[in-house]
């Protein structure tokens, strides 16, 4: 695991494995439990739930036949001080900023 | 792909560095950041109040269902166009504190433009509180969601 925490940053970067992530933040819930909130293909998910724990931001546990995923809390406060998420908040913020003033610059234009 | 909006934050430091290019010449970049109707536009806030000068004040509100949600303001020490601004930056009811903000404008070529903002917390612990803020809103987010669909399913 040589790249540990690009790879951590690569898993939640990922809007569906977010989306996995907050879903299994409140309980532990298996694949298909998991897989029954996204419209994508069960085998996506089961990928996205490789790699996130893959990545130690997921554990498994066997109960009896299932196999249940939960949040390893150790990783995600790891994670909560990364500024991954810090950086999207502006990066969406100053794509928003250049489609205003694209729009600005096509109105001046036309005047 | 290379990332356009980079953010340093270098451990044991309470500083934060943004950088970003935008396909913009530099004149538009900067009007973007003076002029209040642009400024509501891309930050998604109400603007109260925008004094772009020396001594000048600012002061943001975004309001839900006629409650404010978020509240902001700051001070701007230094406003020399399309060249940077210096100014204060505090979110109401945080725990983040007073930030100071340095927000350098420069031109690449006619077209596109770069802007450097160098945030500075009061201490490291400052800065973590604000580095957590977006995570922790996306997982508010979605427990409320969660609560939402709860409360349908009753």
């Amino acid at each position: 695991m040589m790249n540990l925490r690009r790879d951590v940053f690569q898993a939640i970067a990922d809007p569906t494995r977010r989306a996995i992530l907050l879903l299994v933040a409140t309980q532990s819930l298996t694949a298909g439990a998991i897989a029954s909130n996204f419209d994508t293909a069960r085998p996506t998910v089961s990928k996205h739930l490789q790699i996130l724990t893959e990545c130690e931001l997921l554990t498994q546990e066997q109960s009896g036949r299932e196999i249940y995923y939960h949040i390893n809390a150790n990783k995600m406060k790891e994670v909560a001080d990364f500024i991954e998420p810090f950086r999207q908040m502006w990066d969406t913020r100053f794509n928003k900023l250049e489609a205003v003033m694209k729009e600005q610059k096509k109105g001046t234009k036309r005047h | 792909m290379e990332q356009k909006t980079k953010v340093i934050a270098e451990d044991g430091r309470q500083e934060i560095i943004i950088t970003r290019e935008f396909d913009l010449p530099l004149k538009m970049l900067f009007k973007a950041h003076e002029e209040a109707d642009l400024i509501e536009q891309w930050m998604g806030t109400k603007v109260l109040k925008m004094e772009n000068k020396k001594h000048g004040s600012y002061a943001f509100e975004t309001t839900h269902n006629g409650k404010a949600v978020f509240r902001a303001n700051g001070t701007i020490h230094e406003f020399i166009r399309d060249q940077k601004i210096i100014r204060t930056f505090e979110m109401e009811n945080m725990p983040i504190g007073v930030q100071l903000e340095f927000l350098e404008f420069e031109k690449l070529t006619d077209d596109t433009s770069k802007l450097t903002m160098q945030i500075i917390y009061r201490s490291v612990k400052h800065r973590a509180e604000q580095l957590k803020l977006p995570f922790a809103y996306g997982i508010n987010m979605a427990h409320n969601r969660l609560q939402e669909i709860a409360n349908k399913i009753k």
